[in-house]
């Protein structure tokens, strides 16, 4: 008897142990703490080093560039600058520097801080993956490719402590939306030089207790896997508008489990949705599911160099084929859009006006044209993909259509995502899947990549009047005549068909009801100074 | 014994640096490289990275780099993580991992042993085929199955537990070890009950029941030390397996340990951290191999004659 009771007593012991009395949600919403799901371990906290969106989250959270992205989309706003100008011909920018900007270490933020940090950017042995992103600048590219080691050649200039003017080699109307990038946010010279080089990638100057920048908060902590806090920045100079206390972002991998944490009450806002999960939540109506639209294209590539794929009229049969409305419907199934133009519509104002359509008997005769009645001795196809059950998926259902409407026979290769990266790279493929996702708000970040010479285009067309077209757009400065030329391109594109857009994504996560401040916008940038929590 | 120790110590080295060469060059033969994404790096900047991390040089002279930097200890800077060293992300991860592996092998030596021994002295009653067919699932059962069903359990519908996370919230470290113990658990539970089955049938164990001691004390006193000789050899590679092999448990629930960075160095091609995690796996199999042996040798008379 004295040990049933003895069980029962540590049993209610071990129940009221691990009660959690108190979820971190609930206990945020009081201290102002925003527990943010942020995908992987990030690289590195270093602006010019880094690549990808985990880190892009944290750095618009720890630094600030000349401009930030607008949390509801639409034209930046200013960030270090508080007001700029722009020369008639569109190739001078003058921009004027909040006078209370500083580090988050005291030292006021001056304009020849952003010269020294896109010097470094664009020093060759820094290693910087985003260089391009400045190489809109008069000399930019030159002194990156070496072939002049003098950084006055550059267009950037500190004209006093709160003057910066920086020259382009043309007017480029998507300027400004670039500077909002990490890429060009500065960096503080004294930090950086007393942990390493200009050019040293492995330097310590981003860890805790070193780390010195200009945005809404301060790096408190960082463990590997684990955490990363950032906490109010006083000394910030918008600080009295930044309402979060403390930000502190998990790097959750497995989407489960961000689920599960979402649902405990252990997170604010997800990185994503699990695959299996969307449809579920759609149907019941989850009321913390966001599906927004996102400035993202799922596609398939097309080797144009391929002997058989060469042939336009092959690649049209192929676009023409697939029933992108039942994809999105059956397939993918979280809100996705079917995607008709390279450029998602909406992008800046800008509305493709171009058409895939369904037309599996177009197609069929577009085949016969080419040499292929009803499919036949059309060698056996093959679509490369890396593994992810969704790309599978789309690939057996796109399997199925080409097999069905054409008559021809499809092959699915499942690589590791860096024998998928190795093998488009090396143009060791027929069909690939691809998606691409917007750099900023306009029309360019997706069709400057399918120009000639261009590292991402790897489809192996080249298209003259595209790259002229292209060009031209780049170097005018009236934003109607811009989009006219850029619609042109697009209709090259779309009607020579070196990609085939399947959709346009969607962003789709979860979000508890408490944050506000959060808007959905085009880039998926929201600014941790607008965000705060209430319920 | 100190012979047989520093003779497996001899053995260990030559077997580490042949580990070592021979995951060196099978990196290195992968296709794809750290740099590789999505958004391709522009040639000039790949040359520049490839020179910053020595990755331009002949391969052979690569190879002798590393080997003298490894003699010397250092395994030199994370590719995927700049700033960051492979020694500095080893030791960042290993006490996470260490821990969440010395509470599975609790969790599995008590339930396990526990289970073991209760069958092998109620043998052929509803209390042997009971805990032995659970220890068949879970010997069967996944992590990656078990985990999310504890979770959802006890985290989501009971509430009780936190469903991620490692020395963040009250309770979080019960849900994984449990998760990672229970397969070993389920493991011990056979041998110990094979080896206790053996040992009852001994005629030392009969001499001490009719010399008429009660028999939890044939059980502890006599029967146990012979009947877990086969479960302490296993604790050896358990040991090892369960530090190399928390990769899911600590993804499920969301653990800084070692395991994560293992295999998604593997996955980002991140060369120096490959090499680096596969080496001190290797070194710490072949460490808790010679420590089980040891102990085998000093619970087993015969053996220490043999050896």
């Amino acid at each position: 008897m004295k040990i049933k009771y003895l069980s029962y007593f540590f049993l209610l012991n071990f129940i009221l142990a691990c009660s959690p009395s108190i979820s971190p949600v609930d206990d945020g919403l009081e201290k102002q703490i925003l527990h943010f799901g942020n995908g992987t371990e990030p690289q590195g906290l270093d602006p010019h080093i880094v690549t990808g969106v985990p880190e892009h989250h944290l750095l618009i959270s720890l630094c600030e560039g000349l401009t930030i992205a607008n949390p509801r989309g639409g034209e930046n706003l200013p960030g270090v600058a508080e007001s700029w100008q722009i020369s008639e011909d569109g190739k001078t920018y003058t921009f004027f520097l909040n006078k209370s900007a500083k580090w988050s270490n005291g030292d006021l933020l001056v304009a020849e801080d952003f010269v020294w940090s896109w010097e470094r950017i664009l020093t060759p042995s820094l290693g910087s993956q985003y260089p391009d992103m400045l190489y809109y600048l008069e000399g930019a590219s030159d002194f990156h490719q070496g072939k002049t080691s003098d950084f006055t050649s550059v267009g950037v200039k500190a004209i006093d402590d709160h003057v910066l003017e920086v020259k382009l080699k043309n007017p480029t109307p998507f300027f400004i939306k670039l500077l909002s990038h990490y890429s060009t946010y500065p960096v503080h010279k004294k930090t950086v030089l007393q942990h390493g080089t200009i050019d040293d990638r492995n330097g310590q100057w981003t860890r805790p207790g070193n780390f010195v920048c200009n945005g809404p908060m301060n790096l408190k902590t960082w463990e590997l896997n684990k955490e990363i806090i950032v906490e109010k920045n006083p000394l910030y100079w918008d600080a009295q508008n930044v309402k979060l206390n403390q930000i502190i972002y998990y790097p959750v991998t497995n989407e489960s489990t961000e689920d599960r944490m979402f649902r405990a009450g252990q997170l604010h806002v997800t990185n994503v949705v699990p695959l299996e999960k969307c449809p579920v939540y759609i149907e019941n109506k989850n009321p913390n599911l966001r599906i927004e639209p996102y400035m993202g294209t799922y596609f398939y590539r097309v080797n144009t160099l391929h002997p058989i794929l060469k042939d336009k009229k092959i690649r049209q049969a192929l676009a023409f084929a697939i029933n992108r409305k039942q994809i999105v419907e059956k397939v993918s199934k979280c809100g996705q859009q079917a995607a008709y133009s390279f450029t998602p519509p909406g992008s800046a104002g800008y509305e493709p006006d171009t058409e895939v359509p369904f037309n599996p008997e177009l197609a069929k005769s577009l085949l016969a044209e080419a040499g292929y009645e009803d499919g036949k001795n059309f060698p056996l196809l093959e679509i490369l993909f890396n593994t992810q059950e969704g790309h599978r998926k789309i690939a057996l259902a796109i399997q199925q259509m080409w097999q069905e409407n054409l008559g021809i026979s499809v092959q699915l290769v499942n690589q590791d995502w860096k024998v998928y990266l190795a093998r488009e790279m090396t143009g060791d493929f027929q069909i690939s899947r691809a998606g691409w996702i917007g750099d900023y708000e306009d029309p360019n970040t997706f069709l400057d990549t399918l120009r000639p010479n261009r590292g991402n285009n790897k489809t192996g067309w080249e298209n003259k009047e595209y790259d002229r077209l292209v060009e031209l757009a780049n170097k005018t400065n009236d934003q109607e005549k811009r989009y006219e030329y850029l619609n042109e391109a697009e209709k090259i594109l779309i009607d020579e068909m070196p990609i085939i857009p399947i959709y346009t994504y969607v962003r789709q996560y979860q979000l508890s009801n408490d944050v506000k401040g959060w808007y959905p916008n085009l880039l998926d940038t929201h600014h941790p100074k607008f965000i705060y929590l209430e319920r | 014994m100190l012979q047989v120790i520093l003779k497996r110590i001899a053995i260990a080295i030559p077997v580490i640096l042949v580990v070592a060469s021979v995951t060196f060059f099978l990196v290195r033969m992968a296709p794809g490289g750290p740099f590789d994404a999505e958004k391709v790096v522009p040639p000039q900047v790949m040359k520049n990275l490839n020179a910053v991390y020595n990755l331009d040089a002949p391969l052979i002279i690569q190879y002798r780099d590393y080997m003298v930097n490894l003699i010397q200890g250092d395994f030199g800077p994370s590719f995927r993580y700049p700033g960051r060293s492979v020694t500095e992300m080893i030791y960042t991860g290993l006490p996470v991992t260490f821990e969440l592996a010395f509470y599975a092998i609790i969790v599995a030596m008590i339930i396990g042993v526990l289970a073991g021994v209760i069958a092998a002295v109620k043998r052929n009653t509803m209390l042997d085929y009971i805990p032995m067919t659970i220890a068949m699932i879970g010997i069967c059962m996944p992590t990656f199955l078990l985990g999310p069903l504890l979770v959802l359990f006890f985290g989501i519908q009971l509430e009780l537990l936190p469903v991620s996370g490692w020395d963040s919230l009250a309770g979080d470290k019960i849900l994984p070890s449990i998760t990672l113990g229970a397969a070993y658990a389920a493991y011990i539970a056979r041998l110990s009950r094979g080896g206790m089955l053996e040992t009852l049938s001994q005629d030392y164990v009969r001499t001490a029941r009719a010399k008429g001691l009660p028999e939890y004390k044939v059980i502890i006193n006599h029967a146990l030390q012979g009947g877990l000789v086969p479960v302490v050899s296993f604790l050896g590679p358990a040991t090892a397996g369960l530090i190399g092999g928390s990769f899911v448990v600590e993804t499920i629930f969301q653990i800084p340990g070692l395991g994560r960075f293992y295999v998604e160095a593997a996955f980002n091609r991140d060369y120096t951290m490959i090499l680096g995690t596969t080496i001190f796996f290797s070194t710490l199999i072949i460490f808790f191999n010679l420590l089980s042996d040891i102990a085998v040798l000093l619970m087993n008379p015969r053996a220490r004659s043999e050896a």
